[in-house]
């Protein structure tokens, strides 16, 4: 069991040491600093695309929409247009519940069994995963647009105003951003919840704590370089722009810190396909979320759709034909 | 049931805290047990339909005379299906193990058993495809230690015992595909899985059997046409016993408007049988006063298809009869009865498996004038709606008084609920024909019913501890209800229901028993020239009726 985050937590402090002392020992700022970079973009983009389009190009041969609510029927039977949509516009809106307020895991609840005269099965409602999956991904969403400041010159307002936002709380020197704080005690959630929850345990796998790891990873790095150790912002705004505008530099000063940091995202990033972590594209083409529910309505094509062979009229009249007449029923041919 | 393990006994070993350890060290330990498995397809069965590696073999045997290269099928078939359905592949992909469908399965939290978790099921199977489809899974293999890192195990016969062990445990009820944050159905993968068995000839017979059954003989009962009308004229006469009115039905009749298909089970057993009489009721009641003209079929004498649960081709060489009937016999759209998982295929399958239905018209109640606009290309609609139409537009009779021994809930069933959406109609039927009506607890009911834990062709005798652990949630809501409002009568809309849920009231909630919602419509509607009724179509006296009868 214990395997199952052990191997997880020791790479990926071995991939931070690697980055680090790489740097600091070997000097290999260029290879941690342009090379690996560019190569997980590399990795992401193509890795995303072809997963997708591998997705894409299995078929969808039948409507299996699951319906969680009242279906389009008669006229004064109230639908419930977005749990179960007939119209495009019905599944739109169900899909963008869906992926951005995670509507069927608001659902979730919890069941227990008290073994007692009663001998009762109750469900309560189960809100923390939603709210610790939630805040998981917007604060890991802000942190990301966020650092589009480092990869953008002049800073576009709409980042600045994220920015702003995000440290309106005004806290300490400099400034407290919520979202970061907010990411790492998500993802610690998260991780106590595989830990602790004996079912959760149970079913997690080694790649489930890899990606848990690498993200506490990437947010203590990048928090202690904010808050507590400090780095050259400037020099680190050159790599960035230098990565950005395909000129890149190594700037003087930057220490190996930052390096670990942009390993362990770097890792993350061409991690990211080959992983669970395409939920994120999946999510849009997953078809009992994604379809809507009229198949009796409109006609859907199976495009492998085959023929079978079936058991005629024919051959069931004449397997019974005699016994048929006796008992009065009609046949097609009567001899 | 004097064999079987006692409600109590079974309870006691209800326990949602797995044990540690990973779940994949104790797949050699899987044991198939008597009570919670279903005995094996009979060789017969297997070669009507032509299917694979027909012969007789034992489950609790070492050896299940497989073909020598199985695994190199088992490949393949994963193979064309990941290509054939977006489904599979995705929701292969995709999972991120939150938890969230764990304790949703009905048999999860009937045996504790985590195998039973939807995502652990899923999970029996994703093991292999980790290990033979992703790329990852693949590259991982080759460091050492790399397999139990990528959550991926080869294929051996184990896992097949496993597999075939868990999923058929699944009654593709895809009540985990609700709360799943990407919709991933447990039904689908567990549908995927038994085509792969079916490749090598792992079908139970509970399953085989009646599709043999179907195919032949034009139900899973293997009733013969002569059968078939002698069993409905037996009906005919014991609802003339009740109303003094003779509603005998037409058989194949060519140029009729309606075309009526239900489950055989209705033909064939209590308590299906009054719903039945509630049919034929509802047919006289509209031909003697509206002139319809409604007809039945021996040919395409069954709603239910056990060929979804076998494969997607034999569900379609199953589902073929009903259009080629419709066709043969020129009707105008064609009724179904009530079911369960016949109202997923009709919905969500048939036109595509079938279609298109262009010899068939629009469906429209000829009665009420009303357009089945969700029905325009499938051209077959669902007698809750037909009847919910009827009694919306006033052309029913209706006397609620003589069903008010029956205080009724309502057990959605998995695949009307959550494949179609069909909630609100029975519902409407019901309060419109009886007086006293309960929900069940709202986590239990609707788009989160629970199953009655033997659909998908798990109804059998022989697994019988695995039916009744499957059962408890539902037996346990309805338990409530019973004890909270009195509730003596479970409504439902499916005829594996009105068998399972039978079983299910006798050995969870022994006062309670089971009702189709056309037997309530029987007993309600007032037909011309009925005598004055005072029994019901179980021949129990009606409300206030009791004291005549003594004397």
């Amino acid at each position: 069991m214990n395997q199952k985050y052990l191997i997880p937590l020791t790479t990926v402090f071995l991939l931070f040491l690697v980055a680090y002392t790489g740097v600091e020992g070997a000097g290999l700022h260029r290879f941690f600093g342009i090379v690996i970079p560019y190569l997980a973009v590399l990795a992401f983009l193509a890795g995303f695309v072809y997963k997708v389009l591998g997705w894409a190009s299995s078929a969808v041969p039948f409507r299996i929409p699951t319906t969680c609510g009242q279906q389009k029927s008669l006229p004064w039977i109230k639908q419930n247009c977005i749990d179960n949509p007939d119209t495009s516009t019905g599944v739109c809106l169900r899909m963008v519940l869906e992926i951005f307020l995670f509507r069927s895991l608001f659902r979730n609840t919890k069941a227990a069994f008290n073994r007692n005269d009663s001998n009762k099965l109750s469900y309560s409602w189960e809100i923390f995963l939603w709210i610790g999956a939630l805040a998981f991904h917007y604060s890991f969403l802000v942190v990301i647009l966020r650092h589009f400041r480092f990869f953008t010159s002049p800073v576009p307002s709409c980042i600045k105003f994220l920015e702003y936002m995000d440290g309106i709380v005004q806290l300490g020197l400099p400034g407290l951003f919520i979202s970061g704080a907010l990411l790492l005690a998500a993802t610690l959630f998260l991780l106590a919840r595989r830990i602790f929850d004996a079912k959760v345990t149970y079913i997690s796998q080694a790649a489930d704590y890899f990606p848990l790891f690498l993200i506490i990873g990437i947010a203590v790095s990048g928090l202690s370089m904010r808050y507590f150790t400090k780095v050259d912002i400037i020099g680190i705004k050159e790599l960035t722009m230098g990565l950005a505008t395909f000129s890149p530099v190594i700037p003087e000063g930057v220490g190996g810190l930052f390096y670990a940091h942009l390993f362990l995202v770097s890792i993350l990033f061409a991690y990211f396909p080959a992983s669970k972590l395409m939920h994120l594209g999946g999510i849009f083409l997953s078809p009992t979320r994604n379809m809507a529910n009229n198949t009796r309505a409109k006609r859907h094509v199976n495009p492998w759709n085959y023929d079978v062979k079936t058991h005629t009229y024919e051959e069931y009249e004449d397997h019974f034909r005699e016994k048929m007449i006796e008992a009065g029923l009609p046949v097609d041919k009567e001899e | 049931m004097s064999n079987e393990i006692k409600p109590d006994e079974l309870l006691n070993k209800i326990d949602y805290a797995p044990g540690s350890g990973n779940w994949m060290d104790t797949t050699a330990s899987v044991q198939i047990r008597p009570g919670m498995y279903c005995y094996a397809a009979k060789a017969e069965s297997v070669q009507t339909l032509g299917l694979p590696n027909a012969r007789p073999w034992n489950p609790l045997e070492e050896d299940w005379k497989l073909p020598d290269n199985w695994q190199e099928i088992v490949f393949q078939g994963l193979k064309e299906r990941l290509e054939r359905f977006r489904t599979f592949k995705v929701f292969m992909d995709i999972c991120v193990r939150c938890g969230a469908c764990a304790d949703k399965c009905h048999f999860f939290l009937g045996t504790g058993d985590p195998k039973n978790m939807p995502v652990l099921r899923a999970e029996l199977l994703r093991s292999v495809y980790r290990n033979d489809f992703s790329t990852a899974g693949k590259i991982l293999s080759k460091i050492p230690g790399g397999k139990a890192l990528a959550g991926a195990r080869p294929m051996t016969l184990e896992v097949l015992k496993e597999w075939w062990y868990y999923f058929f445990q699944c009654t593709e009820c895809r009540r985990c595909s609700v709360f799943c944050p990407y919709g991933i159905d447990t039904a689908e993968i567990t549908i995927m899985a038994r085509e792969i068995f079916n490749l090598l000839g792992l079908n139970i017979d509970w399953i085989a059997t009646p599709v043999s059954n179907c195919f032949q003989t034009g139900n899973h009962l293997g009733i013969q046409p002569h059968a078939f009308k002698d069993m409905l004229e037996f009906f005919v006469e014991d609802i003339e016993t009740v109303t003094g009115v003779n509603c005998t039905p037409q058989f194949q009749k060519k140029g009729a408007d309606i075309l009526f298909i239900t489950p055989s089970g209705d033909v064939f057993a209590d308590p299906g049988t009054y719903t039945c009489q509630g049919y034929l009721i509802l047919f006289q009641y509209l031909k003697e006063k509206y002139g319809l003209d409604v007809t039945w079929s021996t040919y395409a004498s069954e709603g239910g298809n056990f060929g979804f649960f076998t494969s997607h081709e034999t569900m379609k060489r199953l589902n073929a009869k009903m259009y080629a009937e419709a066709r043969r016999l020129g009707v105008k759209w064609i009724l179904g009865g009530e079911c369960g998982h016949m109202w997923r295929v009709i919905h969500q399958y048939m036109d595509t498996m079938n279609g298109p239905a262009d010899f068939l018209e629009v469906p429209k109640n000829p009665i009420t004038g009303t357009v089945f606009e969700n029905a325009r290309s499938t051209k077959m609609v669902h007698i809750t709606e037909f009847t919910a139409d009827l009694i919306k537009h006033g052309k029913l009779e209706l006397d609620k008084s003589r069903n008010d021994d029956f205080i009724m809930t309502f057990h959605d069933s998995c695949n009307p609920a959550r494949g179609m959406g069909l909630l609100d109609e029975p519902r409407y039927v019901i309060e419109n024909v009886c007086n006293n009506f309960y929900e069940m607890p709202p986590n239990t009911i609707r788009e989160q019913t629970f199953c009655c834990g033997s659909g998908a062709g798990l109804n059998a005798g022989e697994n019988m501890e695995l039916r009744m652990a499957g059962a408890l949630p539902r037996a346990n809501a309805l338990k409530h209800v019973h004890e909270k409002y009195g509730v003596n009568t479970l409504g439902t809309i499916c005829a594996i229901d009105r068998a399972a849920l039978s079983t299910l009231c006798e050995y969870w909630v022994p006062d309670v028993r089971v009702a189709g919602v056309h037997e309530l419509v029987g007993n309600a509607l007032i037909l011309p020239g009925e005598k004055k009724r005072t029994e019901n179509l179980r021949f129990e006296p009606l409300p206030g009726m009791e004291e005549e009868d003594d004397e």
